[in-house]
């Protein structure tokens, strides 16, 4: 019999069938960095306020360092490595890129994902509504000018 | 771009057009910064690695009597428990720091602040370690604690320290040597003309008290640090850390090894902001390693940031004399530094910025004296600007009191006083490369400042607000740079200098590219690793693009050099007829070798490589002990003007920014867009600081240490209207006459907020931050219905 606190969950990743062998205390951000090698999410305040950690999991934005990895058995999992197809980025990516909406890049992924859950929602979304979508984001290096600016321009290329 | 003043002629370049600086080159790692595979620190894991969760001090100030770690070594899955003493079995003497060896890897016989490490749990399971430290035991017998950084400077206070014990690096620290009985780690002083005298001459003498709170960095990657042994005595630290060459240096030191044995490398940064500076987890990772000789991995959480390294709380007296015209022509200054329970760098920010905290004003008779202060409090080092927004706050929120006082408008009164091109500064430096007079030109025009504002009706009240500063940057510190060319002609820069988000490896690779006319696209900048990269003193203090950057530029000359000789073997043309341009070396006559052709002219194939070599330390005289003064204190001086439009909502006191103007000047710029992203990023911090962020302490613990209770700013606390403006007066010794720039933002955005502040509602607010309730506590003071005390 299974111990009680492991579980084996399958979940599609990035468009792929896959499986891992978790604790249930473990959360999602530690399971995609363990098990899967994927650094795009990471743990920055541990308490789901800064959105380093964001995922996608069934279309919605989690905040990964609280959202435990039992909770994705049967979802479908996004992370910021999933977006580009091959070699060429998405368009929020590529956004972010020509409106060099990043410094230091550790809030990067996350914002980036918070933005496609936004125009998916919203396709043209006014610099209020970015404003407070993207409330729950954190950027220490205080890029938010330019992220609004990509967001923006992103909302463009998508329309 | 207000105004362009020329450089010297002996340092203008006879040569082409610049293709790779001045020009707002995207940010080299983009791409891996939006698609997940940027590398940092905190991604990495070693096979066979332990977690290690450090057990942390619950009082401000004890004695250590016990510590039992029984329960936590009987835990399953926890491999040690390392406390002082195991500590001190592989290091007896295990304090660090870089000015002063004060700091215990872990604590030792007592603890001097709530936070402190105590002992470290060892899991193969970061929950493990962590449920391990929980039940590591520690009995202490309390000490009288000080908090305050003026009563611990008191004769009677308790006692942080025994003893000072100055770090060997700082020539002007040894005097403190062995001194007891004191928390006061350094005065640094500065005396100019005849104080006395000034202060009989003034009509008018203001005397005020000013206060800062203690506030974080909160870089979002967190401190993080590995280390394996890679040889029987060979150890590889991989660190999240602005100065790696200092890591080496002190680890070191500290085991007694010599550098070449101790690698340190770093990656990106996830932010540092000068918390990241010197060591941090470093040596109790090293030390670990070594003691249970498997590899160790320590990540802290956002709570024990709070425990690690603030920014320093500060109280400054300020004593002013005036003419009756607004001529200052007085300053006193006295600083009290709180340096928190170990000095960390803060007598070099207690130093460095007392120089300068006359602030940026021609004033005849002048007396600084800046103290460093022991407290029971957390350790407070750098924050984006080595204290200089402290003193900032101070005399610039001063200048607008004494312009209201003599019904002189603060501009005007600014101006009247601003220090010029040619004069002396309070340090005796004559002032060269600035124009204060043009950031204020800017300021007025971007403010509108001739136009009245609208005051606002009901409960919201408008008002403005302007500040100006200066700061020297930090000297004397060398950097070393290496430029490699590959058998194929490509392009490497080895430097030590980090990329924590202000975009040095774009910058680096600009500067190498002007010189060797490539493009700066396609320069790779390699990321420190001791082993590899050339000594640099850190990334700290904006000093990277002036110290590295020259450093880079030499190198790269160095390399074009030797491009050039051998292509004018081969081509049989004279060297002085040569140059690069469009990634080939090329003759006038149009004749030319691409780098991989001069390649293989060399090593007969595609093959070997030309390396160049820079290195830059940059003219310094020593400021004499008593007086400060120095011919050459500065390589350059750092300038940030700031104004602030704001509304203030009488019944809560919340302040909202509508605008908020910053104008930098980097020199020329090597990239305007990463100037101007470094200044506004840094004047949204200082918002913060200024009006929200502060640590709250209560019998010397932080009680609001997690961000659900220390808000950083976010997207809704934005200015309505935002900007960074530059001025550009080229520097002579800056590379391509730039200079340094990160900081800047922060100088003035305070004052600039607290002085809309008094203007909107005639409240004047002494101690940061400007929360609602200092505001709303303030306004009904002022209007004699004070708020009741808890």
């Amino acid at each position: 019999m299974e111990p009680t606190h492991r579980r084996t969950i399958r979940f599609t990743l990035n468009g792929r069938p896959a499986t891992a062998d978790i604790g249930t205390h473990e959360t999602l951000v530690d399971v995609l960095r363990r098990d899967f090698g994927l650094f795009g999410g990471r743990e920055s305040c541990g308490q789901g306020l800064c959105g380093c950690c964001t995922a996608l999991v069934d279309g919605l934005a989690v905040s990964g360092c609280l959202y435990l990895a039992a909770f994705v058995n049967g979802s479908e999992v996004v992370t910021v490595e999933g977006l580009a197809r091959g070699n060429e980025l998405h368009p929020i990516q590529q956004s972010f890129v020509e409106n060099c909406a990043f410094q230091c890049g550790f809030c990067t992924p996350g914002f980036i994902l918070m933005t496609k859950e936004l125009l998916e929602r919203n396709p043209q979304p006014s610099t209020d509504d970015i404003r407070h979508y993207l409330s729950g984001n954190l950027c220490r290096c205080a890029t938010y000018p330019d992220i609004i600016r990509a967001v923006k321009a992103a909302s463009q290329l998508k329309a | 771009m207000a105004k362009i003043i020329e450089p010297p002629p002996e340092t203008r370049r006879k040569a082409r057009e610049s293709t790779q600086v001045k020009r707002s080159v995207r940010r080299l790692e983009g791409k891996s910064k939006v698609d997940g595979s940027a590398e940092y620190i905190l991604n990495l894991s070693l096979p066979g690695m332990l977690h290690g969760k450090i057990a942390r001090s619950s009082v401000a100030h004890g004695k250590i009597v016990r510590i039992d770690v029984t329960a936590a070594l009987a835990l399953e899955g926890v491999h040690a428990v390392i406390t002082g003493e195991d500590v001190r079995r592989l290091i007896p003497d295990p304090y660090y720091g870089p000015a002063f060896h004060d700091q215990p890897i872990l604590a030792i016989d007592k603890v001097r602040y709530a936070g402190e490490p105590v002992a470290v749990a060892l899991a193969t399971d970061p929950h493990i370690a962590e449920e391990a430290a929980n039940l590591i035991e520690v009995e202490y017998e309390p000490l009288d604690p000080v908090f305050n950084e003026v009563e611990a400077a008191k004769a009677g206070s308790p006692i942080v320290h025994d003893t000072l014990r100055p770090a060997a690096t700082f020539a002007d620290l040894k005097y403190l040597k062995g001194r007891s009985g004191t928390n006061v780690a350094l005065s640094g002083k500065v005396r100019r003309g005849d104080l006395e005298k000034g202060f009989k001459e003034s009509d008018r003498i203001f005397e005020h008290t000013f206060r800062n709170g203690k506030v974080i960095h909160a870089h979002l990657e967190p401190f993080v640090t590995l280390a394996e042994m890679t040889g029987a005595a060979a150890l590889t630290i991989h660190t999240a850390s602005q100065s790696p060459s200092f890591v080496r240096t002190e680890v070191s030191r500290l085991l007694g090894w010599s550098e070449n044995q101790v690698r340190v490398r770093t990656a990106f940064l996830g932010g540092g902001f000068g918390g990241k500076l010197y060591i941090k987890l470093e040596a109790l990772v090293a030390v670990c390693t070594l003691l249970v000789r498997k590899p160790v991995r320590i990540a802290m959480t956002m709570e024990e940031h709070f425990y690690t390294i603030t920014k320093h709380g500060a109280t400054v007296r300020l004593k002013t004399g005036v003419k009756n015209d607004g001529r200052i022509v007085a300053r006193e200054v006295e600083i009290w530094w709180n340096g928190g329970a170990y000095a960390d760098i803060g007598p070099r920010v207690a130093q460095k910025s007392g120089f300068t905290a006359a602030g940026p004003y021609d004033i005849e008779n002048i007396g600084i004296e800046s103290h460093a202060i022991y407290t029971n409090e957390p350790p407070a080092g750098a924050l984006r600007g080595f204290g200089i927004s402290q003193v900032v706050w101070a005399y610039e929120s001063q200048s607008d009191m004494i312009a209201r006082e003599l019904k002189m408008d603060p501009l005007e009164f600014r101006r009247l006083n601003l220090l010029r091109e040619g004069r002396p500064h309070a340090t005796g430096m004559i002032m060269a490369d600035v124009d204060l007079d043009a950031m204020l030109d800017l300021l007025e025009k971007k403010l509108d400042w001739d136009r009245p504002l609208d005051r606002g009706t009901g409960t919201i009240r408008r008002g403005r607000g302007i500040a100006i500063a200066i700061k020297a940057c930090v000297s004397p510190t060398t950097s070393v740079a290496q430029v490699n060319i590959s058998g194929d002609g490509s392009c490497s820069v080895f430097c030590s200098t980090v990329d924590m988000g202000q975009g040095s490896d774009t910058t680096m690779a600009q500067i190498a590219g002007e010189v060797l006319g490539i493009p700066a696209e396609t320069v790779r900048v390699i990321h420190p690793d001791t082993d590899v990269t050339p000594y640099d003193m850190g990334t700290l203090g904006s000093r990277s693009t002036y110290h590295m950057g020259n450093a880079v530029r030499s190198a790269a000359e160095d390399a074009r050099a030797q491009l050039l000789r051998i292509a004018s073997t081969s081509l049989k043309i004279d060297v002085d007829d040569l140059e690069c341009r469009d990634g080939a070396v090329s003759a006038r006559s149009g004749r030319s070798m691409t780098f991989r052709e001069i390649m293989v002219a060399r090593f007969a194939m595609q093959a070997g490589n030309i390396i160049g070599v820079g290195s830059f330390l940059p003219p310094y005289d020593k400021p004499d002990h008593e007086t400060g003064q120095s011919e050459n204190i500065t390589p350059f001086w750092m300038l940030g003007a700031a104004g602030a439009e704001i509304e203030v909502d009488t019944e809560t006191g919340r302040i909202h920014l509508t605008k908020l103007i910053n104008v930098g000047d980097p020199g020329s710029a090597i990239n305007p867009d990463s100037v101007e992203r470094q200044v506004v990023g840094a004047a949204t911090m200082q918002m913060g600081f200024t009006l929200f962020e502060e640590m709250i302490f209560n019998d010397g613990q932080v009680v609001n240490a997690s961000f659900a209770d220390y808000k950083i700013p976010g997207m809704l606390d934005l200015p309505n209207e935002l900007t960074g403006e530059i001025i550009e007066v080229p520097d002579r010794l800056g590379p391509f006459g730039a200079r340094g720039i990160g900081e800047t933002g922060m100088f003035a955005v305070s004052p600039a907020i607290g002085n809309a502040l008094f203007d909107a509602t005639g409240v004047r607010i002494m101690e940061m931050p400007l929360t609602p309730e200092r505001v709303l506590r303030a306004l009904r003071e002022a209007q004699g219905r004070p708020l009741e005390t808890d």
